[in-house]
């Protein structure tokens, strides 16, 4: 952390994007992180995700459970809603204001920890809902806040600060997701900003739950060497497999690829995903086959990153659910709760 | 591009605005920290170093500085830095003490300097330190040459000029008043004794004529600088009411200004051109407008009205500007005027003239009768003559001449040692870490919003009663502390060790101007395309780091914005970014390469 506050002052030239702002106005307070940590380039990416994409920050709700990743969401958008929720439970918390509003845009902030520990269950059933929602973990293999011990998600061999080696299996959470059935899986890197950009504003604009699973050196517990997990491992292991592109829809596609090199998807709102492989035999919309090519390279000790899996058939929570279209708060408080006699009528319509 | 050689001192000092803009090239970011911390002798003792004349060019520098200040790029307004300097000259204690020591024991050279302006007095202050004798020749009846005779009273008062005077002739100069000198053959000749070297500092000092129909038909129409100085020496102590100035560079601005003092009430300057192509300093425009002196822009004088033999008004032509081929200004009389007056005072210029010098002497003259002179070692053609200050190449203002008085030094101490004008010292740097703990930094880092502080004036009818009232006021104790923390410390450099670099993007996400951009390496002008932020600013250098470690990209650093806050280096986790001052060593007479100047000026700074 800082004693200063990062000044104010811009550079004069700074772009701005249609709503008139800069990107400094999609910041928030000064991280009190490590320094160094991999979790200040995601939140700095999730700034210019959201810039890039015109939201007004007072229209995206912020969500965090507990750990160095839970703080994260203090460090951007400092005019959007937020929940600091209890250790994993985040998914629920997201869940309900989901439920109760559909009309804001939701972003999760979590960890190894909080994600693959102590929330697993929460997570696994937040996809299997279908939450309209972007889940970012930032993943560094340890538990930062106190003092670095193994996460869920560290590697078999990967040592400690001190030199011990992790023996229990990984849990990962692509596969996970994609054993769940979720319908947009990613995997980047903090340090590779022009990845993950892009692929943070593709979970952005996917409608129901979208998964993106940040590979976030913990500058201080696991970037030594013997670390799998740290800035050097990853990128000497990582191998880009789908390189994504969101277009406005909006904005005219002006690129263009020979047939079979890309793969058009378009989204709800009319935009187009464009997906670029990088890789022979990898198709980021077939699930099955994404599923058994990262877990074959995952053994080799390959990091695949990039548009893992995209579904865009399958029907997000307030489809199942048959939920009304405005947000809770804009339904006139006598539909929203009709009086004894409707509830009388409905128990009726039970026996 | 190749890796920045931050090693040579010049990469950093240019990174240094206004010490780059200074032609002394004088360390102000530490002086104002000094000023900052109440040190005003040290500070004072800083400035002296390399301008000689703190109180002085505090109240009458044309400030170069100013205009180069990174603060005008980023809220547009310079940190005050010359009005700084005079607090540190106004409150300093007794600095004799820590002055240059002169050797009792001298080395038997001896100089002859003509004129005892800026550029001579410096000359004397950096040889008789060395053992020189130094005789300066003067023919006025008082030392200081135009910075005396030409700059009024009420902008430098008598007793901040004389002594800071009296510091150089009080080191032993062999001062010759009322001793002009007539001919150089006889000076060269050693009919004025004999001398090792001879340097000419004697100004610019004829005012330019402006021929048109009547001007010798009236006594009332005179050169501006003339009369100035005749007004100092008081020859002259008053003027009629109705004056016309003639000409808007700052000699105009004196010239308006005091005779709004001695006697006039409606006081116009004429400017042939439009405002944003005037010459004098806008500060000191301003100055004058609060004096309620009128200026008038487009006007060009065509002759002047003589009735009666007495002057009673000039004509004008009303011209417009207009850019014809090749981008040159034209004009275009629109209309003519007649501005009815009593006295026109001539301020359109000023040039050298050197009737004194034979022209047989082995010193060459150019077409435009001007002296040839080399534009490094200050020797005309004739192998001993130096020249400087305005008299090398015509007007500039004292801190040009105080600088051209150093390297004629140099130059002076190289040619009586026999040794070859052009081995000149070289410039050195210290570079060090200016870290005192995790977060703490040596210097005050927090980018402070503040505006520029007004300077506060004497009361409009106060300071009109006498030509002796000193108008600015200098910054009280709480406008100085406001007006130093508006520093940027850009001597304070972000100074990057590649081989450290881990590559995890956290000084670039913390830079709050995106100065920093990790990338590959290209050519500068298709790189500047792809940073963080535009990089329009083409004066400005951009840093390149050797390849990183870890993906062979590089670091780029665009200097035009920096604000020294050092969160870069506060947010590297392997101190690749570090924050380390560096300190221009400056090559004066009889250094040795990156020695420091041999005052005690430096041991009480500790720098």
């Amino acid at each position: 952390m800082s004693w200063i506050a990062k000044p104010r002052v811009a550079h004069p030239g700074l772009p701005r994007n249609e709503l008139g702002l800069t990107q400094r106005d999609y910041e928030g307070r000064m991280s009190t992180l490590c320094a160094g940590c991999g979790h200040d380039s995601v939140t700095a990416a999730l700034i210019e995700a959201f810039y890039g994409l015109n939201y007004p920050p007072h229209r995206i709700v912020k969500l965090s459970g507990i750990g160095c990743s839970g703080k994260t969401p203090t460090y951007f958008l400092n005019q959007a809603h937020g929940f600091n929720g209890v250790h994993g439970r985040m998914p629920a918390v997201a869940t309900g204001a989901a439920g109760a509003n559909r009309t804001l845009t939701y972003v999760g902030i979590s960890g190894d920890g909080d994600s693959l520990s102590i929330g697993l269950g929460q997570l696994a059933h937040a996809i299997r809902r279908n939450v309209d929602l972007l889940y970012v973990i930032e993943n560094n293999g340890v538990y930062g806040l106190t003092k670095g011990q193994f996460s869920a998600s560290a590697d078999v061999g990967s040592t400690a600060k001190k030199g011990a080696a992790n023996m229990q299996p990984p849990i990962d959470p692509v596969l996970l997701g994609l054993s769940l059935g979720v319908g947009f899986v990613a995997r980047s890197f903090s340090g590779d900003k022009e990845q993950l950009v892009p692929l943070l504003q593709a979970g952005l604009r996917h409608r129901g739950f979208a998964l993106v699973d940040v590979i976030s050196p913990c500058v201080t517990f696991n970037d030594h060497e013997g670390s799998t997990k740290s800035y050097r491992y990853t990128r000497e292991h990582l191998t880009e497999v789908a390189d994504a592109d969101f277009v406005e829809p909006k904005r005219e596609i002006a690129v263009s690829y020979a047939p079979g090199e890309s793969i058009d998807v378009e989204m709800h709102d009319g935009g187009i995903l464009r997906l670029r492989k990088l890789a022979e035999g990898f198709d980021p919309t077939d699930r099955d086959r994404a599923y058994a090519h990262i877990s074959e390279r995952l053994h080799r000790g390959e990091v695949l990153t990039g548009l893992l899996h995209v579904d865009k058939g399958l029907r997000e929570m307030h489809d199942v659910a048959g939920t009304v279209d405005v947000p809770l708060v804009e339904v006139p408080h006598g539909d929203l709760c009709p009086g004894s006699a409707a509830l009388d009528a409905l128990q009726e319509s039970f026996r | 591009m190749k890796p920045t050689d931050v090693t040579d001192p010049q990469y950093y000092h240019k990174v240094v605005d206004c010490q780059w803009g200074c032609p002394a090239h004088t360390n102000v970011p530490e002086y104002i920290r000094l000023i900052a911390q109440g040190r005003y002798t040290e500070a004072y003792l800083l400035n002296r170093e390399s301008n000689v004349f703190p109180g002085i060019l505090g109240r009458t520098c044309d400030r170069p500085c100013e205009p180069a200040c990174r603060r005008t790029r980023l809220d547009g307004e310079a940190v005050a830095i010359c009005r700084l300097k005079r607090v540190a000259a106004d409150l300093r204690d007794d600095v004799s003490e820590y002055l240059p020591r002169v050797p009792a024991v001298k080395n038997g050279k001896r100089i002859a300097c003509v004129g005892s302006g800026p550029a001579s007095l410096t000359v004397a202050n950096d040889l008789i330190p060395l053992g020189y004798e130094v005789t300066i020749f003067e023919k006025q009846d008082r030392p200081g040459g135009l910075m005396w005779s030409n700059i009024p009273q009420f902008r430098l008062p008598p007793e901040v000029l004389n002594e800071e005077i009296d510091y150089i002739l009080d080191m032993g100069v062999d001062l010759r008043l009322d001793t002009p000198v007539e001919s150089m053959r006889r000076l060269l000749a050693g009919e004025m004794g004999e001398w090792d070297a001879i340097f000419v500092g004697s100004g610019a000092p004829r005012g330019k004529n402006l021929e048109i129909e009547g001007r010798y038909d009236s006594d009332r129409i005179h050169i501006g600088i003339d009369w100035l100085e005749s007004v100092a020496f008081e020859h002259i102590d008053r003027i009629e009411p109705r004056v016309l100035v003639i000409g808007v560079g700052n000699t105009a601005m004196d010239c308006c200004r005091t005779a709004m003092r001695i006697g006039g009430r409606d006081v116009k300057v004429m400017a042939r051109k439009s405002r944003e192509y005037f010459k004098a300093s806008p500060w000191e425009l301003e100055d004058a407008e609060e004096e309620l002196v009128e200026i008038v822009e487009n006007h060009s004088p065509s002759r002047f009205v003589i009735e009666d033999g007495e002057l009673v008004a000039m004509d004008f032509d009303i011209v417009d500007w207009y850019e014809g081929e090749g981008g040159r200004l034209r004009s275009q009389v629109m209309d003519t005027v007649r501005i009815p007056c009593d006295a026109v005072i001539l301020a359109i210029g000023q040039e050298t003239a050197f009737p004194w010098i034979e022209r047989d002497l082995g010193i060459e003259f150019n077409e435009w009768d001007e002296p040839t002179v080399d534009r490094t070692t200050f020797q005309s053609t004739r192998e001993g003559v130096f020249f400087g200050g305005d008299a090398a190449w015509g007007p500039e203002n004292i801190i040009w001449a105080v600088e051209h008085g150093h390297q004629a030094a140099i130059s002076i101490h190289n040619y009586c040692r026999g040794l070859p004008l052009d081995d000149r010292p070289p410039y050195g740097m210290n570079l060090v870490s200016q870290k005192m703990g995790l977060h703490e930094w040596s210097y005050s880092n927090d980018y402070d919003e503040a505006e520029r502080q007004k300077m506060r004036h004497v009361h409009l009818r106060e300071r009109m009663q006498t030509l002796a009232v000193e108008v600015e006021e200098g910054f009280d104790f709480e406008q100085t502390l406001q007006e130093a923390e508006r520093c940027l410390n850009c001597d304070v450099q972000t100074h990057f060790t590649t081989n450290l670099c881990i590559e995890c993007d956290a000084c670039i996400d913390i830079c709050p101007l995106n100065c920093l951009t990790i990338t590959a390496n290209g050519e500068e002008p298709e790189l500047r395309t792809r940073l963080s932020a535009p990089a329009l600013n083409l004066e400005q250098d951009l840093y390149v780091s050797e390849a990183l470690p870890q993906t062979a990209r590089v670091m780029v650093k665009d200097e035009d914005l920096c604000i020294h806050c050092g969160l870069c280096a506060e947010r590297c986790p392997t101190a690749a970014w570090d924050m380390r001052k560096s300190d221009l060593l400056i090559p004066y007479a009889g250094l040795e390469a990156g020695e420091k100047r041999p005052t005690r000026a430096r041991d009480l700074v500790g720098v």
